[in-house]
């Protein structure tokens, strides 16, 4: 009913609207359509000031409203943020003067130049040199954005330093899964028919010595403070995106073809609760390249800590290895003393 | 002058070029299976509105998500059903909603709506021919799209539902059955109306190409032409050029989802069914063909607009368009740019950064040709005597929009800040205010001006400026917040944001964005209501040249028969933007030049 009701309501509005509309077409015809053309004109002349006023009052609403919550007002939290948000803030400015100056140009002409009797319009065609001005100055403003721009691309995108931490990421409909390539520092082989979602969720080849301490978690990542991060990015399904909006970096995971990606974390997690005033706060990565019907859900979090707590969190957990074939686990069979003895030597012999 | 008293008039002159041409129109030839280029464009861009409408409506239904996510309103589910149980629209119809609204307003309305109605009705009458060069083709070209639409269409109704994966159509997703029930038939459907559609759009493409290179009438020399028919010229040079590559990666795409092949496929374990035995394919190189389209796709629906704002912007101003050549010189560049920098799509998938740079160099150049055409506006109205007709305001809001929109561009060009803006809200704003809502308001600022060339009726002014002032108004209040989500990195395509610590501070922005987004789409309908109304009963034009305006579909009679002219078709001996010259408020094309005139074009 109340459905039917707000159809009937909307429905004559419309009318209403239509009908005043249809008498004032009238009224101009009554009027003479030269008489009526330059009422219009006044009005329309005034709504163009009046438009390029309430804008810039609407942006300034907008601004004050909103920047708090952007995360430009918080500060980037990785070094390679820090350039991104410099860049954000020197396009801002360029952009932002462009803005002003052909807006309010552009409907100040409109209103200024609006039809009257005392007024010829300007033959004006052609001028080579007014041509010239506006094809250099937007040249030259923007062979300086690309330099900028570059020399900060070639740097998120070099080589990462020798010390990076490396973690491989792989995204699946709909989560993330991490791996550490453990006290070896490699990472074992993988193959992706070996994946067995229980056990072996990204396919590691067992039968490479480098796999055997490679340790996986899913859906949190643990990073060091102040250390860089390698991330060799890749997916086991549809393409994903690894989303860092905090460290502002984003790439995407592809099956079949690995991608990398690299940062330095600068605030713990802890700092940045206290920084952002927000006790929930976390790293977030959001996937950020559509990949099914879960696509909205597909959270991971990194939680970027200082180096004691990194060592205690690793030191916890256990090769995945262990995890799928555990009656060769070392820890958990030691209850049997026989036993024991019996599946260190064969890790031994394995690893030789 | 009545149609017959046209055709007879036309025929008397020995100008009866086209052998189909017929004495007695059937309903059907003449309003259904039409040869006649104005009758197609009509058909153009009825049925881009119908898309329009569709397209729009599904946007209003999922910002009810986005604005209510946990409201719940009952009636959804009396009209969607099983996608919206409990009223409350699924994560599935969330995503199909979004693809389609996607598809069909860039493909469907700003492509087939927007060049296919200017391209057929402009390009004869404004260039001096009885029609196309090949009506017939011509007269295919609509009835492939109407075949696309009836295959997109007959997608919203299979069991497992539209695709639904973003109207860019990235596999694996896209290739997959079983990655989402949307990449089902849906998907199929959804490959062969894009084919029919790129037929369709390469059967108009070579039409117009064809038609404005040996079609011109007399004096009608390349550089007299004006900007419209120019910048619907490299639109049609865009299409014929880039569909193609679309249309092979659909082909290869067709061939990984239901061949077995492995053109997109690699190293893929699907959840539930287990590890595909693809392996060496690259996902990334359907992204290379559909962006290869996709870039120039961009510029497909922008230059008509562009073209037909400058026309209007001249006219309308009392004064020539500033710079023809330079305006012409931009088109090309953009044209010839549109085809060098569509990896700008790609900056995030790995890609080689020293590759990435070059695309960054070419990306932001386009920034220049863009600047010129601004600036060239802008001096345009300068010192002009501006009457502000609906179609001049929409033509002035077309200029706001690509500036703000354009200038986001700068941002999303450079790799390095595109690294934290991709696929967020930023991008959202930026496209939909520079391609989408600026090319609508190109389609609407053609629509207010030369509907009375298309129906010898007017449309209803007051409706027309309250339709211009809100629709601005609404576009900025919707799109502008949107930058601010997007620097905070929330992403496109996001069904819920509630779950994320990062975004959800913005809950009570998207809902003010969807009520926007629902008043803007109500004044749409306005529109419709105007449009329909003033094709039946809206004031009749009684003068030949309403508008006052030099260009030659004027010079035709106010309710032109197939052929256009009855008799000769007029002689140019001018460029068509001398208004305002020699004391004259404006020269019609077809006016010889004076002895005593200053210097001509």
């Amino acid at each position: 009913m109340t459905l039917f009701l707000s159809i009937a309501i909307i429905a004559l509005i419309y009318v209403v609207i239509f009908q005043i509309a249809k008498a004032s077409e009238y009224v101009s015809i009554l009027k003479g359509e030269e008489a009526s053309r330059k009422q219009n004109n006044k009005i329309n002349g005034f709504l163009m000031v009046a438009f390029l006023v309430l804008g810039f009052i609407g942006i300034y609403v907008c601004n004050k409203a909103y920047y708090g919550k952007t995360l430009l007002a918080q500060g980037a939290a990785s070094v390679q943020g820090e350039k991104v948000d410099q860049m954000l803030w020197i396009t801002l400015i360029i952009t932002g003067i462009v803005f002003v100056i052909t807006q309010v140009l552009l409907f100040w002409f409109a209103y200024k130049y609006q039809e009257s009797d005392n007024r010829k319009s300007f033959f004006f065609a052609h001028s080579t040199k007014l041509e010239l001005i506006w094809t250099a100055i937007p040249a030259i403003t923007l062979t300086v954005l690309v330099i900028f721009g570059l020399r900060n691309w070639f740097f998120f995108t070099g080589e990462a330093p020798k010390n990076a931490m490396v973690v491989e990421v792989t995204g699946k409909q709909f989560g993330w899964i991490f791996r550490y390539p453990g006290k070896d520092a490699i990472f074992g082989k993988k193959y992706y028919k070996n994946i067995d979602p229980a056990t072996n969720s990204v396919g590691i080849i067992w039968d490479d010595n480098y796999s055997q301490d490679d340790i996986l978690t899913e859906q949190t990542m643990y990073v060091v403070k102040g250390q860089p991060v390698k991330l060799i990015i890749g997916s086991r399904d549809v393409v994903h995106d690894v989303g860092l909006s905090h460290f502002r970096l984003k790439m995407d995971a592809v099956p079949g073809i690995p991608t990398t990606m690299w940062f330095t974390p600068k605030y713990t997690t802890k700092e940045m609760r206290e920084k952002t005033n927000n006790p929930n706060f976390a790293y977030e990565i959001s996937c950020d390249q559509m990949c099914g019907n879960g696509h909205y859900s597909m959270k991971g979090i990194i939680e970027v800590v200082e180096q004691e707590e990194y060592d205690l969190w690793m030191a916890k957990q256990k090769p995945q290895y262990f995890v799928a074939f555990p009656e060769k686990d070392p820890t958990a069979v030691k209850v049997d003393g026989a036993a024991k003895t019996d599946s260190t030597t064969k890790v031994a012999t394995a690893k030789m | 002058m009545s149609h017959e008293a046209v055709l007879h008039g036309h025929e008397s002159h020995g100008h009866d070029d086209h052998g189909h041409h017929e004495h007695h129109d059937t309903f059907l030839t003449k309003y259904v299976f039409s040869q006649d280029h104005k009758m197609i464009a009509k058909q153009f861009l009825i049925t881009g509105m119908v898309w329009a409408v569709l397209g729009g409506l599904m946007s209003v239904l999922f910002r009810l998500q986005l604005g209510y996510p946990d409201a719940s309103f009952p009636w959804l589910e009396s009209i969607l059903g099983k996608w919206a149980k409990g009223g409350q629209i699924t994560p599935e119809a969330y995503y199909a909603l979004v693809t389609t609204h996607g598809t069909v307003l860039v493909f469907f309305v700003l492509t087939a709506g927007l060049s296919g109605t200017f391209a057929n009705f402009l390009i004869p009458l404004q260039i001096g021919a009885r029609d196309m060069a090949s009506p017939f083709m011509n007269m295919l070209s609509y009835w492939f799209f109407f075949s696309a639409s009836i295959v997109m269409l007959s997608s919203l109704f299979v069991e497992t539902g539209p695709f639904s994966g973003g109207w860019t159509a990235y596999p694996p997703l896209s290739a997959l059955h079983d990655a989402s029930p949307g990449s089902k038939t849906g998907m199929d459907l959804w490959i062969i109306a894009m084919a029919l559609f790129v037929v369709s759009s390469l059967l108009g493409g070579l039409n117009y190409i064809a038609t404005i290179l040996n079609m011109r009438t007399k004096g009608m020399s390349m550089t007299r032409l004006p900007l419209s028919i120019w910048a619907l010229f490299f639109t049609a040079v865009l299409g014929v050029l880039s569909f193609p590559v679309l249309l092979s990666g659909l082909i290869l795409l067709i061939f990984d989802r239901n061949f077995g092949t492995s053109f997109y496929l690699s190293d893929i374990f699907v959840n539930g069914v287990g590890a595909l035995s693809n392996e060496g394919g690259s996902a990334i190189l359907f992204q290379h063909l559909f962006w290869f389209l996709g870039h120039p796709e961009v510029y497909i629906i922008l230059l008509p607009a562009m073209g037909m704002v400058s026309e209007i912007l001249s006219v309308n101003s009392r004064k020539p368009i500033f710079g023809y050549m330079a305006m012409l010189g931009s088109l090309f560049a953009i044209a010839v740019l549109a085809f060098l920098v569509w990896a700008h799509h790609m900056f995030v998938t790995g890609l080689n950064p020293f590759l990435g740079s070059v695309f960054v160099l070419l990306t932001l150049l386009i920034a220049v040709p863009s600047a010129i055409k601004v600036f060239n506006w802008l001096t345009t109205l300068w010192r002009g005597n501006i009457r502000f007709t609906p179609g001049m305001l929409f033509a002035i809001g077309f200029v706001s929009l690509f500036i703000s929109g354009g200038l986001t561009g700068i941002w999303l060009g450079n790799a390095a800040l595109d690294i934290h803006l991709h696929d967020t809200y930023f991008v959202i704003a930026h496209f939909h205010i520079v391609m989408g809502v600026a090319s609508m308001f190109g389609m609407f600022a053609g629509v207010y001006h030369w509907f009375p060339k298309m129906y010898g009726r007017y449309l209803n002014n007051s409706l027309g400026y309250i339709h211009f002032w809100v629709t601005i108004a609404g576009a900025y209040m919707i799109f502008w917040p949107m930058h601010y989500e997007g620097l905070a990195g929330m992403p496109r395509r996001y069904f819920d944001f509630s779950i994320w610590e990062s975004f959800k501070q913005f809950a009570d922005l998207n809902r003010f964005i969807s009520t926007v987004s629902m008043i803007v789409f109500a004044v749409q309908i306005l529109f419709l209501i105007n449009f329909f109304y003033s094709i039946f009963k809206g004031r009749k034009v009684t003068v030949q040249n309403p508008w006052e305006s030099n260009t030659l579909e004027w010079t035709a009679p106010i309710n032109p028969g197939h052929g256009n002219w009855p008799g000769e078709i007029p002689e140019v001996h001018r460029w068509p933007y001398d208004y305002g010259k020699d004391g004259h408020d404006f020269i019609p094309q077809t006016t010889p030049v004076g002895a005593d005139e200053t210097g001509t074009h």
